[in-house]
Parts: C-alpha cells; structure tokens; sequence
C-alpha cells in the first residue's frame, strides 16, 4: 500500500537514486561532495551511509575525467550516476558531454549503449550571478544524443529519476536549486508534495497537465511551473483561466499535448527561466507555427524568458531579467487583449 | 619480461599488416580527389572518392600498438586516438567492417556513421575518438568498471605527445592514480603536433616525466622499436594487472605520412621522412627473427602473403558492400530500452 509523505525535491531525488542501487548493483554515483557532504544540494543525500565510499564516490575537481571516465565505464556494462555540480561548469567538460557522451551511440551505429545519468543544478533567483544561475537545457537539448529532464516537483523528480537510471541512453537529469527545498534557500513550496515510499517510474515525453483551463495555455518547465501555477491561481480571480503545461523532459518532447491544448484555448504563452534567444520558447513557438493548419490562434504566441544577457548579480537586476509571478499575470492579461491578424479582421 | 618466438612473430605479422593497410589505404584514399575528376581550380578535393573526409595514416608507428597489444587479450579496453587503424589492427578488430566503416558502407563497424576517426568494436573492446586528448577519461571508466567487476582487465589510452598539454591527461592521471585504476597511459611521440614541433609546444624533452607529478611510474621508451615497447610495457601492465594503479609510458616514434592525407607539410625539414624510413622497424625486425633463426625466409614470404591478403580481403568487401539508405541517418541517436546490462552480482 502506498504511504507518501511530504517530500523535497532533494529528498525524493536521493529516495529515487537509493532505490535504484538497491534494485541494481551496476549503478554508482561520482561527483564533486556527492559522498559526506551529501551534494551541494542535496540530491545524494544519506547516500553514502547506505551503500559506502565504494558506490558512492567523491572525486577530484576533475569533470572531464570523470564525466568521461563514466562514459567509459556505461560502454564497458555499468550504468553510473555522475553530477555536474552546476550546469554553468559544462564549459570545462563539454568536449566529453557532447562529443563522445552523446554521439558514441550513434557514431557506432547504435552499437554502443551509454546508460549514463548525468545530474546538474540549474537556475538563479538568489544572486549566483552569471557563472552559477542559468539553466541551459536549452543547449543540451539543441544537440543529438542526449535526453533532457527536468522536474518540477518532488513527485514527478523521484519517478523521472528512477526512469532516468533505467534509460539504457544519457540523460542529463537538471534540477532547479529553487525548488530543491534547501534548508538555505528559499524556494517555491509547491515544489514539496507527496512522494509514495515505492519505487515508480514516470515515462519520458508525457506533459503534465497542473491545471486545466480555457482562455490561454501556459508552456513551461522546472521552476517556472511553480510560478505559472501561482500566477493562474490569480488570473483564477480575474475570471481568466489558464491551463498550465508542465513538459517535464525536453527530451523527448511531448508536443501532442501541447497542441491538443492550445487547439482548445487559442493562446499560448511559454514562460522560460532559459535564454530567450534559440531556446525552448522559440522552439514551442515554431511547433505552433508548424501546425497553424490545425490550430487557431486568438492571438499571437508570446514568450517570457531571460533577455538574452548574462545573469546579473545584483537582486534588482536578476529579478528584472527573470521572469516572475506579476510578469506571467500581467503577460496573459496583454494575451487576452491581443489578437491575431485574422481574429482582427474576423 | 622476454617476448617469447610467438609474439615477436605475432608482432611483426601485425606490424606488416598495418603498414600494408596504411599504404593501401593512402592509395585508395587519393581515388577521386584530383584533377580532372574534381572542380575546377582545385588540386585536390577531399570530400571526394569512395574514402572522403580526412584520413590520419601511422605507417611508422606500428611498434606502439604491437608493443603493447600484444600484452592484452580480448577482455583489455584500448581507447585510440585520430590516427587508430594500428591499434585497432593490434587490437584485433576486424578489417572487413573497419575499412566498410572508412567507405561509408552499411556493413561498415558504426553502419557508416563513424569513419575512420570513430571506430567502435564492442567485442574487442575497442574505440576511439577525434578529438585530442580525449581517450584518457574514457578509458579511465573502463579501468573503473574492470575494478568494480572484480577483474584483472586493464584498460590502455594512447594518445599523441600533443595530447599531453590537454587538460584531459592531466585530469585523467590524477583520478587514476588516486583510485589506483588499472590503466596505461600510453605516449605516442612522434615529435609533430600536426605541423607544430614538440619542442615548441611541451614544457619537458619527456612527457613520461610528468608521471611523477602524479606519483606514478613513468616510462621512456627512447627507440621506435616493437621489441622495445613490449618490454617497457610488461611491468605496467602487470603493475595494472595486480590493482596497483596506473603507469605512463612514452615511445617515440616515427610518422611517415602527413598528419592528414594531403598535407602539403610545408613545415618539415627536407629529407626528414627519408632519414626516419633509414631505421624502418619492421625491416629491423625481420633481421632480428632471422639472426635468431625464429622466421626463415619462406615463412617471411607467407607471413607477407597472409597481410596483403586479409588487407586486399578488406578493401574488396569494403567497395563491394551497399551504402546505407538515406533514412538510415535519422536511426540510432538512441538505442531501445530495454537490451542486457552486465551484473556485477
């Protein structure tokens, strides 16, 4: 029988990863204080006394040896957890994430299996400024060979989880710090819910629908689901209803229940904590696009995401450039207004 | 460790393998790409023929890969470089689906989606990569996962000594060394970093010297010579062998052709290739077998007549095999859930 309890993202996380290794003696995490420490934010934590220094490994500053070196040990049968502790540190292991880690598979012709989960922080709001706040799946979606997750909450984090470890392909598995329910960040409480103790997986490519509505469908995806949620619920008392979409994995995409959606509201805003430019918006935007022969617009697609600079340190500043409740709210409200040239002239 | 009769022979078979695939290859390779069969204007096109792309050939480096291949058996992992068909050769990968992966074919090791700088052989633990530097990470986990199973498998990364001012090798030897991982680095100097000289591009006259630095021994082995490598290689792999940890070893050695099929190489001294072909170690080995009485004349011309025959074997399957459908191109980014994993338990 199932018994959940309140869970952190954090905490179910690390309750996923647990149960996978104890189902599974080939899987083994390595990573900068992923051992006593825990993780910087807590997605191994209690990991270490469970299953000792042997599975649980702490390593050098050293990511692209041991990024690759997981590589290298997925190829030979294993199936290693590896974290990259900030995703703003791909720059100095890209080389073995992108060209090798996620092109042997095809390079081999599909004969090399890399069963490899490679976990990362992502996202600002606390003043990390440019090198430590960006979320980037984005990136590591443009590029072949990798699959994309990234949770929202701590439910749908533990199911992800556990199927992340059993995806036989990587998957980078990004987790926004703002929700991970630290004891020293603030964080969206909605991220915190129920988490059965079993272990379940949840498939890849399923959007979650948090909330139905009619006037405006809301695309979004870690973090910035919480704040959609909070905005609808305000848009709620101004008789606005919007459905809010939560894509859980970039890749894959779930893009049938995005059109199903905005072929029932007419309205699409996608609210992003990524850059604007090339991005997940603007890829939403183009499916859209691509399917106007079987979805009417009301009124123009219109995007929320991080102007493209760099994220700036001061809380002014970064809260400017990240998008925040009052900005969704106010960005429906301009969404009702619009219209689209042929609704204009309808 | 002696290298007894039966692997100074297997050695110099390889050794004669690999160059006659090289030179067939640098033969095979030039089809298409010149004058008048290409644009107008240019001398050479290198996306044409039935090989195109670049083409990194290791005539004269045979002795690195035979030294030390001839230490391992199937269940050893070799990460090779840019320039890998001599140890793939070494290593034993098939020649048929290695040289149909260099013409592009559906029959080829990666069904045509490789080429010859991602050669990937499961079988015989076999891959490389493109990119400078990178084989040592990678043959790091494979290290990792040998000690995880429990078994005295090693895993040996080659790299060029211009791939020793990576951050990678620096990364690599110290994980290595501090989880005692069954790995040997393996150093093939062959004094070019494409057109840059190593004098001018690396701090120490040996990059083996720097094994120091990460407490672990480092090996110099001063002559491109195959019975050289073997011996200098023996007490790392066994050092590897018993759990004690990793080893650099360093071979110069000698590169016959261009850094790719061709570069005009304007940078080198004239008359350099020439005087390097003067100390040919497969002639040289040919000499020792026979001083020793271990290889007779008509068994020289057999061993030959075996070589040229499973490389012309390999080229004729390779021209013969299909190209992949156009579709096939969108396949295998990901493979389907749900195949084997090895248990540890």
């Amino acid at each position: 029988m199932s018994t959940a309890r309140i869970l952190t993202m954090a905490q179910a996380i690390s309750e996923g990863i647990a149960q996978e290794m104890t189902r599974d003696a080939n899987v083994f995490v390595m990573g900068e204080d992923i051992g006593s420490y825990g993780g910087i934010f807590g997605a191994t934590g209690g990991l270490l006394d469970k299953f000792g220094k042997d599975r649980i490994m702490d390593t050098p500053i050293s990511e692209t040896a041991f990024i690759g070196a997981a590589t290298g040990a997925a190829a030979a049968g294993l199936r290693p957890i590896v974290e990259l502790m900030f995703v703003d540190f791909f720059g100095v292991c890209m080389d073995q994430i992108y060209n090798h880690l996620a092109k042997n598979t095809y390079m081999s012709g599909g004969h090399v299996k890399l069963p490899v989960v490679l976990t990362t922080a992502i996202g600002g709001g606390y003043s990390d400024a440019a090198q430590h706040s960006q979320c980037l799946y984005g990136t590591f979606a443009h590029m072949p060979g990798i699959k994309v997750v990234v949770p929202s909450n701590a439910y749908d984090a533990k199911g992800l989880m556990i199927s992340a470890i059993r995806e036989d392909n990587p998957v980078m598995f990004m987790y926004h710090k703002g929700i991970m329910g630290l004891p020293w960040m603030a964080y969206l409480e909605g991220s915190s819910n129920g988490v059965p103790e079993e272990a379940y997986a949840i498939p890849f490519g399923k959007a979650k629908i948090l909330q139905e509505g009619s006037d405006i469908t809301i695309v979004s995806i870690s973090q910035m689901v919480q704040k959609a949620v909070l905005a609808a619920r305000e848009l709620a008392t101004q008789s606005i209803h919007a459905e809010v979409i939560d894509l859980r994995t970039l890749v894959p995409l779930d893009t049938e229940t995005v059109l199903k959606s905005v072929r029932k509201t007419g309205r699409l805003l996608v609210v992003d904590e990524d850059y604007l430019g090339f991005g997940l918006s603007g890829e939403i935007a183009a499916l859209i696009a691509e399917n106007l022969d079987t979805v009417e617009l009301h009124a123009p697609v219109m995007r929320l995401a991080v102007p493209n600079v760099p994220i700036p340190y001061s809380r002014p500043l970064e809260q400017f450039v990240i998008p925040q409740v009052a900005n969704i709210v106010q960005a429906v409200q301009a969404a009702m207004l619009k219209k689209t040239a042929a609704a204009a002239h309808a | 460790m002696q290298a007894g009769k039966e692997k100074l022979l297997w050695m110099y078979q390889k050794m004669v393998e690999i160059r006659f695939y090289e030179e067939t290859m640098a033969a095979v390779y030039m089809e298409g790409k010149l004058p008048p069969n290409i644009q107008k204007g240019l001398a050479f096109d290198i996306g044409s023929g039935p090989v195109p792309g670049e083409m990194h050939l290791a005539a004269g480096q045979e002795p690195v890969a035979v030294g030390i291949c001839a230490h391992l058996t199937q269940d050893d992992t070799v990460v090779g470089t840019h320039r890998p068909h001599h140890f793939a050769i070494a290593k034993g990968v098939p020649l048929d689906p290695m040289t149909a992966e260099m013409f592009g074919k559906v029959t080829g090791l990666g069904k045509g989606k490789g080429g010859h700088m991602h050669l990937f052989d499961n079988a015989h633990k076999f891959s490389c990569s493109g990119i400078v530097g990178a084989s040592m990470p990678i043959a790091c986990g494979a290290a990792l996962a040998a000690k995880k199973m429990g078994s005295n498998w090693v895993a040996v990364a080659f790299f060029g000594e211009g791939a020793a001012n990576q951050g990678s090798f620096h990364e690599s030897m110290n994980l290595a060394a501090i989880w005692k991982l069954p790995v040997i680095f393996v150093c093939e100097d062959n004094q070019w970093a494409i057109s840059v000289p190593k004098n001018k591009a690396t701090s120490v006259e040996w990059v083996a010297d720097r094994a120091a630095g990460y407490g672990m021994p480092g090996i110099r082995v001063a002559n491109n010579d195959a019975l050289a490598v073997f011996e200098a290689a023996a007490p790392a792999i066994a050092r590897a062998r018993r759990g004690e940890g990793p080893s650099l070893i360093e071979v110069k050695t000698d590169r016959y052709f261009g850094h790719f099929q061709g570069d005009p190489e304007t940078y080198r001294p004239k008359g350099e290739v020439s005087s390097l072909k003067a100390r040919d170690p497969i002639p040289a080995l040919a000499r020792l077998l026979k001083e020793k009485n271990l290889m007779s004349a008509p068994e020289e011309s057999e061993m030959v007549r075996r070589a040229h025959a499973a490389v012309n074997q390999a080229f004729a399957f390779a021209r013969d095999s299909a190209y992949p459908t156009a579709q096939d191109a969108l396949a295998d980014v990901f493979v389907s859930n749900g195949s084997h994993t090895r248990s540890l338990v």
